[in-house]
Order: structure tokens, then sequence, then C-alpha cells
């Protein structure tokens, strides 16, 4: 598997032809959509533990454009295409209980995850930037896809925000190709490190990409967008939001640049462990007031959020591995978790937790796997958040920053105490307005809501298990990316 | 100079986005913002009396890299162009729904998911 354009032109090929053929075949954007998301994700497997830089046209390095794949980019292809296959396979009954135009929806839906796509594979900027562009403007029509006004609200709310940042993005690469004259990464790294770096024009450049893909990650000062849109959204698109957009617009490209082509200074990692430090706290604090399930969640999100960017704040190779596993696990439980909203609202309509009360019975495999995904998120053993939170705490008390540890430990008590909210109102006990009568026809989804629920249920349980067969194993070659630099990354790419 | 110029463009549409209350307005912000940098991006390539970047018969390829201008920003413009049109129609379509909705254009009304 060395043609990476592959990961970019099926999904996009595919969403150009569902609505054409879809009009006279009511079938076919069902089984095409989960078709091609279940092949990139065989697609991604392939492409494990290997590296590789692709050129586009043939043009060499710092000309042409170029895809690159290195353990980092490798990772974060599974997990968007395992999470990108799951949710459609999701979507199936779901979008057909609330909503009108499935083929729509998955024209959209497959545009969002080649967006995401290109901006992993993507090593020259500008690309990275259309293709940034691309996932969001499918994922602004998607949470915006009910049409109703709430939803609309919320997706103007995150289109202004968002789109703020972009302009702001391709103000510095605007100002990069000023500098540079190059568009290519490992090309404006190897011009970046050559000079004078101590330059206010470069420091300038950076604080634009941090506050750009700060936003688009969901850091605190920026985290306005994040409750409303993922509250409006279709849930299987919030499981989305979550597990993939976040971390594959944001997280990743923000650690790329820092990493990878700024190289991490004193300074930088200071201000990421401060924003990861508040973002848990602000997170977890302002989750604990909510009543709507999938507000409570999206606050759950940015202290998660929190967790990984103050692992690579702190920047030994131990919080980085740390940080690396969290990236995973928040994507399994936390779209596990919104799987679980959206079941909940299939079958009771409501998502007010003082309304709903003792799913448990009614609901066993929602219920069950609502309870590992909650277990996983508020750090209890044997449940994979635990190892990774357990690796961010050492790694910080390690690195001589006990207050961060400390920190990190109230967040994830916090979080248990919300999440036992969660837990007691929806499925053992019962809300204040809990009526009954209302809950007679309530049973378990259909089975093809179940098989994700269950597949990333056990893949949370699963995880957790890695810690004894050698998580450096797995984890080693992204940890190796990050941890060398821009020098690995200018002479994987340029070949010098 | 002129750089600093566009960066005040730049500013302008900042003020629009942050701090107007009308949807049209803020829309119209966002515009601003954009053509800003991409007309920076085209000033970047910009030379006195340059000439089109293409090799002709008989012309050295020293002269046409002193005399012509860089086409690379163009090329980018034109891309970016084209995505600032396809948010444009995605920002002016909630922007209508919005009005089906709530019959006002002000932003300070909007507050359904508050509720």
């Amino acid at each position: 598997m060395n043609n990476l354009s592959l990961f970019l032109s099926l999904p996009a090929a595919v969403a150009f032809f569902i609505p054409i053929v879809s009009r006279r075949a009511k079938w076919f954007p069902d089984i095409v959509a989960n078709l091609t998301t279940f092949v990139l994700l065989l697609l991604s497997l392939l492409t494990l533990n290997r590296e590789i830089v692709y050129k586009v046209g043939n043009w060499p390095a710092p000309y042409g454009i170029v895809l690159v794949l290195d353990g980092f980019s490798c990772m974060m292809l599974v997990i968007i295409n395992l999470i990108g296959f799951l949710v459609t396979l999701f979507s199936v009954e779901y979008i057909e209980r609330f909503y009108t135009s499935k083929l729509r929806y998955y024209s959209l839906l497959l545009l969002c995850i080649t967006g995401m796509n290109g901006t992993i594979l993507s090593g020259d900027i500008f690309n990275l930037f259309i293709f940034l562009e691309l996932a969001l403007v499918s994922s602004y029509a998607l949470v915006g896809f009910g049409c109703t006004a709430r939803n609309l609200e919320g997706s103007f709310k995150y289109l202004v925000i968002n789109l703020l940042a972009s302009y702001l993005i391709l103000l510095g690469v605007a100002l990069i190709y000023g500098k540079f004259a190059t568009l290519n990464m490992a090309h404006i790294s190897c011009m970046l490190h050559g000079g004078d770096s101590n330059d206010i024009l470069v420091l300038f450049i950076f604080v634009l990409f941090f506050v750009g893909f700060g936003t688009k990650s969901a850091l605190v000062p920026f985290h306005g967008w994040v409750p409303d849109a993922y509250m409006s959204a279709p849930a299987p698109v919030s499981a989305l939001l979550a597990g993939g957009i976040i971390k594959s617009l944001g997280v990743y490209v923000l650690l790329r640049l820092t990493y990878n082509v700024f190289g991490i200074t004193p300074m930088v990692s200071t201000i990421f462990m401060y924003a990861g430090a508040i973002s848990i706290i602000i997170g977890v604090l302002m989750a604990l007031g909510q009543w709507n399930l999938k507000r409570l969640l999206a606050y759950h999100s940015i202290s998660q959020i929190g967790y990984i960017i103050l692992a690579f704040g702190i920047g030994s190779p131990l919080a980085m591995l740390g940080g690396i596993f969290h990236i995973l696990n928040h994507s399994l439980f936390k779209s596990l978790l919104f799987l679980n909203a959206g079941s909940i609202e299939y079958e009771t309509d409501t998502l007010d937790l003082n309304k709903l009360g003792c799913l448990i019975k009614k609901m066993p495999v929602t219920s069950n796997s609502a309870l590992i995904a909650s277990l996983s998120i508020s750090g209890i053993p044997p449940f994979n958040g635990f190892w990774s939170k357990l690796i961010i705490i050492v790694a910080a008390i390690q690195a001589g920053k006990p207050v961060f540890a400390l920190w990190a430990v109230i967040g994830s008590i916090l979080t248990l105490a919300s999440f036992t909210k969660f837990q007691r109102y929806a499925f053992f006990g019962c809300g204040k307005k809990y009526d009954e009568s209302r809950y007679g026809g309530v049973a378990e989804v259909p089975s093809l809501m179940r098989i994700p629920v269950v597949v990333l249920a056990v893949l949370c349980t699963i995880t957790g298990l890695l810690l004894l067969g050698g998580l450096n194993g797995i984890f080693g070659p992204v940890v190796n990316v990050l941890a060398g630099g821009y020098i690995s990354y200018i002479s994987e790419v340029l070949g010098q | 100079m002129i750089y600093t110029l566009c960066f005040v463009l730049f500013l302008v549409g900042l003020y629009g986005v942050t701090c107007k209350k009308n949807i049209v307005k803020i829309i119209l912000g966002f515009l601003i913002m954009e053509h800003s940098i991409n007309l920076f991006l085209i000033l970047l390539g910009w030379r006195k009396n340059g000439i089109a970047p293409v090799l002709e018969k008989g012309m050295s390829a020293d002269i046409l890299v002193k005399s012509a201008v860089d086409p690379l920003p163009q090329a980018m413009v034109i891309i970016s162009i084209v995505t600032g049109l396809a948010i444009l129609v995605m920002m002016v379509a909630i922007a209508i729904r919005l009005y089906q909705k709530y019959g006002t254009f002000d932003i300070t009304e909007m507050n359904k998911l508050k509720h």
C-alpha cells in the first residue's frame, strides 16, 4: 500500500457519486458509505509501521506536493478511519429515525473524512489548510443538519469561531510564504533552523498558529464553540467531532507544527502546560453543573484535551507516551459515550438527565457500555483511561512538576463525580421529572446500532491491557517521531 | 508600507466579525478578512514591471527569474477564493435559515441553546 492518495480520492469520489446514483436506489447510500469507510479502515491498518513519502505528480519534495506517512500520522489515520467506520454503521438507523436526507448526510460525512485524512497526511502547509477547510465546511453543514432553530444556532456559532481561526491560520501561511518562500513543512523547518530563529516575525507566526489550531482543538480560552456545536449536532456527528475532528484538525496539527516544524522551546512547553492544566479544571468544573447529557460530555471533551496538551507540554518521552495513549483512549471512550447518548435519544427522545431514569433494565447493552466508558474516562482501573492518566501524572512528578500532577488528579476526581451523576440519573436511579408512563415502549436499540457500541466497549477494555503487552512497542514509533524533533522530520521528508 | 495596509484591512474585517451584532455584517467582515489575505499573497509575488512567468522562445532562464512575477501565490489565491466561496455560500445559507426561524438578523436574540 504505497499509494497514499487513495485515502483522499476514494472517499471524495464516493461522496460525489452517492447523490447522483442514489436518487433511484434507496439502498445505495447505506451500503456504499459503509463499504467505503470499511475499506478505508483496512487500508489504514495496512499502513501500520510503514514510512512513506508520496510525491503527488512525481515532483521532488521541496517543489511539489508531498503526502507524508510516519508513525504519528499512521496512528491518527487508524483512529480516524476506525471512528469513521463505526459512526457510519451507527448512522444507518439513527439518521433514518430523525432526519430525512440520507444521501446528503453520507456525502457530507465522507467529505469530512476526506478532509481529515488529507490534513493528517499532508506535508505541505497550504494543502493542510485546504483539507482543513474541506473538513470544516462539511462539518458546519453536518452540525446544522437538522435545520431546527437550535441546530442552526449551534452551527453558526461553530462556523464563526472556527472561520476566524482559519483565517488567522491562512494569514500565518501567507506570512510563512513571504518569509521563507516555501510551503513544504520540512523545508520551512530547514530554513527556520538554518538562520535567525529568534525573529519577531517567526514568533508572530507561531502565535497565529497556536491561536488557530488551539481553537480547533478546543483549548480553554478558545473553547466557546464546543458545547453548542456538540449539542446541536446529530449524535454520530458529535462522536466524529469528539473522536476525530478536534484530534486531527487541532491536536495533531498543533503537535506536528510545534515539535516537527518550529521546534519545542521552554516557553512553548510552559504555555502548553498552563493551557492544558486550565483546560482540565475549567472543562470539568463547567461539566459538573450541566443537565443536558451531550453538553456534559462536550465539556468533558475540553478537559480530556487538556490532559493531552499537558502531557505534551511536559515533553519527556514518558509524558509523550502517556499523551499519545490518551489521544487513542479519548477517541474510543468519548465516541462511545456520544453514541450511547444517541441510543438514549433514539429510544426516549430526550437528553435531559432530569427526565431520564431506570434505563438499566430496559437497555442493558447501552447501559453496560456506558458504564465501561464512564469508568474509563474517570480513570478507574483496569480500563484504558486509568493507565494513560497514571502515566501522565507519574511523568509530571518525574519532571518535577507536582503542582500540575495535583491538578490532573483533581480533574480526574471531579470527572468521576460528574459521571457518577450521569450513571445515577440515567441508568440506576431516576431524575426529578421522571415520568414512568412515557417509558412504556423503551427497549434496546436495533442491532445495527448495538454493533459499534459493543466494538468500542470491547476496545476500551482491551486497550487497558496494552500496558502488559508492550506499550512501548506500539507507541514507540510515534514517540520517536515527536521526540526526534525537526531534524528527523526533515531527513525523512527531504531525504537529507 | 503596502503590507501594513493589508494588515489594516485584515483588522477592519476582524472588527466587523467580533463587534457587530448583525449576521450580514459579520459575513461581510469575513469577506474583508479573506480578501485582505488574498491581496497580501498577490502582493508578495508582485514586482514592478514584472512579466508573465512563461519561458518564451529565445529567452534565457536568467532573464525570466529576474523579471517574472511569482506564479505560486497566484495559484494559492485562486484556491483560496474557491474555498472562500464555498464557505460564503454555507454562511449565507445558514443566515437565511436563521432568519426564517428567528425573524431577525440580530445574534443577541438567538439564545435558544442556553435554555
